[in-house]
């Protein structure tokens, strides 16, 4: 059952979407949301999921995938769009059910709404299933160094990420090993109400955590007999670099913007 | 500078909360270890293996006496860096000692906390996967691997700092048989090819046995030194430090307690049977 959690899951693949920088994917994610918040109307839409597809088609990543990725806010998606069905103002009614009363305006609303928050899954979604992790601590280790300056720990950060992630897959396997133990002596995690269920979980709460801690203390000694010394005068082996292909999607995402904002003041 | 470890009348005891007792590890300990040599440190648990282990690199600092190793003093903090480069660790969790989520990654990562060049940490993370025949692995993620082949990225993790001398604590401890057979050729190669000093902290008498020399601890003193068949040979000894010896040595030991004159330096099936062989034809 835990093992089905995927958190910022990774398909190796070698297309242009994957060997990109993994900075100029976290700008111009940035971007794309801005586009696609700012977008008014079915021809900016049009041209933000054009932009979407044109990503998706590249990445060689199955439309299949992304939806499975969806699937978990499905719930939010429907409840949003119902909403918008009811709330919005307009004249022209479609049907009225007791005192709510849906509209054409409304299902206009509807609609926009399911595509921008689909669309900022699967955007979002894209990243991490074309960069790998350590990637993508890299890159933002990197666009956040001018931080340095004002005393953030930028390299500490990337570096709890990094070690965050490697330890998610141990500490599930933790976490199934106790619940084993735990229930071949008896312990019961499925019946009850919510209180008792919650409390059945501190059985496995406590032996996790002070396992947790001994990993951690552990790992910090085996760090420090690898000479880590803090993220001064650290080097890297695998050196990020902008390529002429980064320069030319980032200069396609400003010009989305671009577009998406004119068609916008031009009330198009 | 003949010598990887000289370690001087050392003490050490564990800082403990105030008003209880603290525990003295070592008294007055000294030793020597040839570089180049393969050393295997026995002993019964708390008898202090693992803390002699963590002085040699300078994760414990001696409360008296001196430890110095390829002629550097653990406790010169200017040298502290260097010295836990020429000293590398590999510890029995191989869990708790990667820290990246791809191999080859994880195995940079000891070189880019020492500013190596790109290049040149591409160059040595190749090798030392070779050398551990983890090459193919290399954009696996650790958590995917088997306990012998975690171990094997860890002990590529030492290597690639280009280390002198590698201790590593029980690190068969938590694997199978298959495992602790991948990781024990390893440990063997680098020591013969390498000429890489090996201090191999364990329980396994079959795995003391590939060291040319044994050093048996007991309550932070030396108990026992000498080759594997010296140390072996002393069967009472060994029962008397809470030890075993190999199977094929207490086997001949058993025999001769019923009357027979073995000699007790059989340390392989081969030797043994051969020995049996041999009294069983008089």
């Amino acid at each position: 059952m835990l093992k089905d959690i995927t958190l910022g899951q990774y398909f190796p693949g070698n297309t242009p979407v994957h060997r990109m920088d993994p900075r100029t994917k976290l700008i111009l994610l940035v971007v794309y949301i801005v586009a696609l918040f700012v977008a008014k109307g079915v021809i900016a839409y049009a041209l933000v999921a054009a932009f979407l597809i044109t990503a998706v088609a590249l990445s060689k990543i199955k439309p299949k995938a992304l939806f499975k990725g969806l699937k978990p806010i499905l719930i939010i998606v429907i409840l949003t769009a119902v909403l918008n069905l009811f709330y919005a103002q307009g004249e022209r009614v479609i049907f009225r059910i007791w005192k709510l009363t849906a509209t054409w305006e409304g299902l206009e609303t509807a609609v926009y709404m399911i595509l921008r928050i689909v669309m900022l899954i699967s955007g979002t979604f894209l990243l991490t299933y074309t960069t790998s992790p350590i990637a993508l601590t890299d890159g933002l280790e990197s666009l956040l160094s001018p931080l340095k300056k004002i005393k953030v720990p930028v390299h500490e950060i990337a570096m709890m990420m990094c070690i965050a992630l490697r330890f998610i897959p141990t500490l599930i396997e933790e976490t199934d090993k106790i619940m084993s133990a735990q229930k071949a002596r008896g312990a019961d995690f499925e019946s009850g109400n919510i209180f008792q269920r919650a409390k059945a979980l501190i059985p496995i709460l406590v032996p996790l955590f002070i396992s947790a801690f001994r990993r951690a203390d552990e790992l910090a000694t085996a760090m420090e007999c690898r000479c880590y010394q803090g993220g001064d005068g650290r080097t890297k082996m695998k050196v990020l670099s902008y390529a002429r292909r980064d320069l030319v999607t980032l200069a396609l995402g400003l010009l989305l913007l671009a577009a998406v904002i004119t068609l916008k003041a031009l009330g198009l | 500078m003949k010598q990887a470890v000289e370690i001087n009348h050392l003490a050490y005891e564990y800082p403990s909360p105030e008003g209880e007792l603290s525990i003295q590890v070592f008294r007055d300990l000294s030793l020597t270890i040839a570089k180049g040599s393969f050393v295997a440190v026995l002993g019964r648990n708390g008898c202090g293996k693992s803390t002699l282990a963590k002085h040699l690199n300078a994760i414990c600092l001696p409360s008296g006496g001196t430890v110095y190793v390829f002629g550097r003093c653990t406790g010169n903090e200017e040298e502290l860096m260097e010295i836990r480069r020429t000293v590398g660790m590999v510890f029995q969790n191989p869990d708790n000692q990667i820290v990246a989520n791809v191999v080859e990654e994880d195995v940079a990562f000891a070189p880019e906390n020492l500013g190596v060049e790109s290049s040149e940490i591409r160059r040595r993370v190749d090798d030392a996967l070779k050398k551990v025949g983890m090459y193919d692995y290399r954009t696996h993620a650790p958590h995917l691997l088997s306990g012998g082949q975690k171990q094997r990225v860890a002990i590529a993790g030492v290597i690639a700092m280009l280390p002198e001398c590698i201790v590593l604590d029980e690190p068969t401890a938590m694997l199978d048989p298959q495992g602790r057979r991948e990781v024990m050729e390893i440990i063997a190669k680098l020591n013969a090819e390498r000429d890489i000093t090996v201090v191999l902290i364990t329980h396994h008498m079959e795995e003391a046995a590939m060291a040319d020399r044994v050093i048996i601890l007991d309550r932070g003193q030396v108990a026992a030194d000498g080759t594997p068949r010296e140390v072996f040979s002393q069967v009472e000894k060994l029962h008397e430090l809470g030890l075993a010896p190999p199977e094929t040595v207490e086997l001949c030991w058993a025999m001769n307690e019923t009357g027979a004159n073995l000699p007790l330096d059989a340390l392989s099936c081969e030797e043994c049977a051969e020995v049996l062989a041999k009294w069983l034809a008089t």
